[in-house]
């Protein structure tokens, strides 16, 4: 009996093994780019990462249709489900680092900033560029000690910035904000707390009261805190939150009377997704966005056209097309199709390695100019980097209303990059002692 | 849980009967595949199978010696693994005169000091209600380590990173090195946990699950071994977590450490087989490479090409889960036992053969 059983598991391990030499042979796309796409279409977030996804593979399986793939280079897209998990990111890391079958990668894109700390050694060692636009960490900006880390466009001290700018608008000049109360209503965990600092820095600048508010993951209570809220007498809710703690906070905002067009979410709270739930409490709820919804622009249009029009695309729901997701996973793809068009100005028009790429990352400029031969302006600020700025010479983000049906939107919104940059490098030294990390010799960013 | 572990003693007996075979040849074959697998497989196989594979072994062997051998279930298994990573990570930090083996020490004991601490109401309440008050240690320690940024040196994402990981002036951030971190420590621990579960502890701990009342007639001290089997345990949770944080995730946080993996620590045992040491170490291979297998079996068919992945990536989960459930009916004591007896049937056959030859 157990001699059967045996004789069952040899079968298994021989499919598994036969399943596992097609995995892992080599050859069958020699000549294309390969880009393996860390997915979570399952598990808490499943609804945010099933958009993300499939803006991503679009923009990609776009360009693959209309010229070839990037200068002719076909991309060729593996998906790896990690349920936004680390350790099943890491897995995924290893798995597809070095390629597969033939084709090089390029990039890491790990869709999560937890991933994006977590790997920082493996980058490093693998000479792999891990980018992640809008997420990652402040300090990873500086190049001379993050060199394979490419937090791109965004970070939260700038949305605090950003968010503070914001207010100053709407009130009429930044003089008019010191007699404001600002609350900062945050998730408690590493990212929630990010703000605290610049908050308080920038409450010494401009003379606003600050005031930082916790709430327990997963925050579907907040009775106590939006109470305090109203005995604060806020003028202003930051609100730094993260999955379902957004729609309870909207309704509990609601229901204690506090004005939701005074709160502005985070730009991980500020989507379709984060509305929706909280019904007609969340009309007029305003939130920092740097991956503008919306269909009007020239590249939805021509991806509609290439593929949904034609039964294409990896959308299952056609209403999630042009939601902040979406268009995140869109504007994700758009960046990296940059970088290797950057990569092959150098290196010629041929799939290009994690160091090629990296060169790239550190020569890319998508200016304006560049934004309107692909379509994008509206969609993506002009991005510049460099070997010592890793992030964006310019800092933009919108601030975008939701309207019940569709968002509302100012225009790009510019800050002063230079005020935090000293707190950034001072933190990465320190970091990159701790980890005995050696520093790059780079004299033009040792200014 | 506590009716999954039907007879320890029974479990045990074959194998000190015959430990004289048994235990050198498991030991023999750890050693050879410690020293042969990182010369013959690539990165990948080391970094995502071997060492993750490895390290949850330790932490099943931890709770098996709490659960399976002496009885109080726990649940806050990973709690212990947490504080063990980030105690490391403050001794490297903050007192660099150490060296690394005797920070992974240090820190399973600070972690087993935590676990006679979380141990003491096992004294007063049992089963069920014991595995509730485990579980304060796991919510416990992540919210202490993400409220208290001492903890990650003020880390702005309270994440640690191993600081250095060296060994008389040999680096071993490398995979191998990390590998050869995570295999020799296991060898130890192993070795360590077959003296234990053969010496007297270890039988009064068997006494102790089979009947407390009978134990202690008979003059065993059963708050002190259950004190004692929480520390130990909580001992090798913390070297697991260690591994864990440092040889296999490099960056970790509190959340790396959750419920979760308290739970499928707990199913290492269950799977595995309750109040055994090498079992361990199948049921976190089941654990760690079914997933990965069906995964790439997917990938490597084809499949994703027609189907899209989010369904493919459920289907896994329902598979993965019919076969815990299955192996659990045909073998309630694990797939250790399964192994045991397939080997024993093979012996017998190839007994047949030669008799018949």
């Amino acid at each position: 009996m157990y001699l059967r059983q045996l004789s069952y598991a040899l079968l298994a391990a021989v499919l598994v093994s036969t399943s596992l030499q097609a995995v892992f042979a080599a050859g069958a796309h020699e000549g294309e780019q390969f880009y393996p796409l860390f997915t979570y279409r399952t598990g808490p977030y499943a609804n945010v990462g099933t958009s993300i996804v499939a803006g991503q593979k679009d923009m990609l399986d776009y360009l693959n249709e209309t010229e070839g793939g990037v200068n002719g280079v076909l991309n060729y897209m593996v998906e790896c489900e990690t349920s936004y998990d680390i350790d099943k990111g890491i897995e995924c890391f290893d798995r597809y680092v070095g390629g597969h079958q033939g084709a090089p990668t390029a990039t890491i894109t790990g869709m999560s900033s937890g991933l994006f700390a977590a790997t920082v050694e493996r980058n490093r060692k693998h000479k792999m560029p891990h980018m992640t636009p809008g997420g990652g960490t402040a300090t990873a900006i500086d190049g001379r000690f993050n060199e394979y880390q490419f937090s791109v466009m965004f970070d939260y001290w700038r949305e605090a910035q950003i968010v503070v700018e914001y207010i100053a608008q709407r009130l009429g000049g930044h003089d008019k904000l010191k007699d404001q109360v600002i609350v900062t209503l945050y998730h408690d965990s590493g990212y929630g707390r990010e703000t605290i600092t610049p908050m308080k820095m920038l409450s010494e600048q401009y003379g606003f009261k600050d005031v930082q508010i916790p709430v327990a993951h997963p925050g579907i209570q907040q009775e106590a805190q939006w109470q305090r809220i109203r005995n604060e007498k806020a003028d202003w809710v930051f609100f730094r939150s993260w999955g379902a703690m957004t729609p309870v906070g909207i309704k509990t905002a609601k229901r204690t009377g506090f004005p939701v067009d005074h709160i502005i979410g985070d730009i991980w709270a500020t989507s379709e997704d984060d509305v929706r739930p909280a019904g007609d409490a969340a009309i007029g709820y305003t939130g920092v966005n740097i991956f503008p919804p919306g269909t009007d622009y020239e590249l939805l249009k021509r991806i509609k056209e290439t593929l949904y029009d034609k039964g294409k695309g990896d959308l299952k729901e056609m209403e999630r097309f042009g939601t902040v997701y979406y268009n995140f996973g869109v504007i994700t793809s758009l960046i990296y199709s940059e970088v290797l068009r950057t990569g092959h100005t150098k290196f010629g028009n041929r799939p290009i390695t994690g160091e090629e790429a990296k060169w790239a990352y550190e020569n890319l400029n998508i200016d304006q100019a560049r934004l309107e031969d692909i379509g994008a302006v509206g969609l993506l600020a002009p991005l510049k980097l460099s070997r010592c700025n890793h992030q964006g010479e310019s800092i933009q983000a919108k601030v975008i209303q939701w309207a019940g049906d569709g968002w509302d939107s100012t225009d790009w919104i510019e800050i002063d990059t230079q005020l935090f940059v000293p707190i950034f490098t001072a933190k990465a030294e320190e970091l990159a002692k701790e980890q005995g990390v050696p520093k790059r010799d780079l004299p033009e960013c040792e200014a | 849980m506590p009716e999954t572990q039907t007879s320890p003693r029974a479990d045990l007996l074959p194998l000190s009967q015959r430990s004289g075979l048994v235990k050198p040849g498991i030991i023999g074959a750890l050693t050879i595949a410690a020293l042969a697998v990182p010369l013959s497989f690539n990165d990948y196989w080391i970094n995502s199978i071997m060492i993750p594979m490895l390290v949850m072994g330790i932490a099943g062997v931890g709770l098996n010696l709490l659960m399976g051998f002496t009885g109080c279930v726990s649940i806050g298994s990973a709690a212990f693994m947490a504080v063990g990573a980030f105690s490391a990570y403050n001794l490297l930090l903050r007192v660099p005169v150490l060296p690394l083996p005797v920070v992974i020490i240090l820190a399973g004991l600070i972690a087993a000091v935590f676990g006679v601490l979380f141990g003491l109401p096992s004294l007063r309440i049992k089963g069920f209600y014991l595995a509730a008050s485990t579980l304060g240690a796991q919510f416990f320690f992540e919210w202490l380590f993400t409220n208290f940024s001492w903890f990650c040196n003020d880390n702005l994402s309270l994440t640690i990173t191993a600081p250095r990981l060296e060994l008389f002036g040999m680096d071993l951030k490398s995979v191998h090195g990390r590998y050869m971190i995570v295999s020799v420590t296991t060898l130890a621990l192993v070795a360590l946990a077959y003296s234990i579960v053969r010496s007297r502890i270890g039988r009064e701990w068997i006494a102790v699950s089979d009947m407390e009342t009978s134990a202690t007639v008979i003059g065993i001290k059963v708050r002190a071994r259950k004190l004692l089997a929480f520390g130990i345990s909580s001992f090798y949770c913390g070297i697991a977590g260690v591994l864990w944080g440092f040889c296999y995730l490099q960056t970790s946080n509190a959340h790396s450490f959750d419920l979760d993996k308290s739970f499928e620590i707990l199913f290492i045992v269950i799977i595995g087989g309750t109040a055994s040491i090498f079992g361990n170490f199948i049921g976190a291979a089941f654990i760690v490479l079914t997933p990965i297998f069906l995964n790439l079996a997917v990938v490597g068919l084809g499949l994703t090409e027609h189907v899209n992945i989010g369904i493919t990536t459920n289907l896994q989960r329902v598979l993965f889960g019919a076969m815990i459930v299955y192996i659990l009916i045909k073998e309630p004591d694990g797939l250790y036992k399964l192994l045991q007896r397939a080997a024993a049937a093979l012996s017998g056959a190839c007994r047949r053969l030669r008799v018949t030859a």
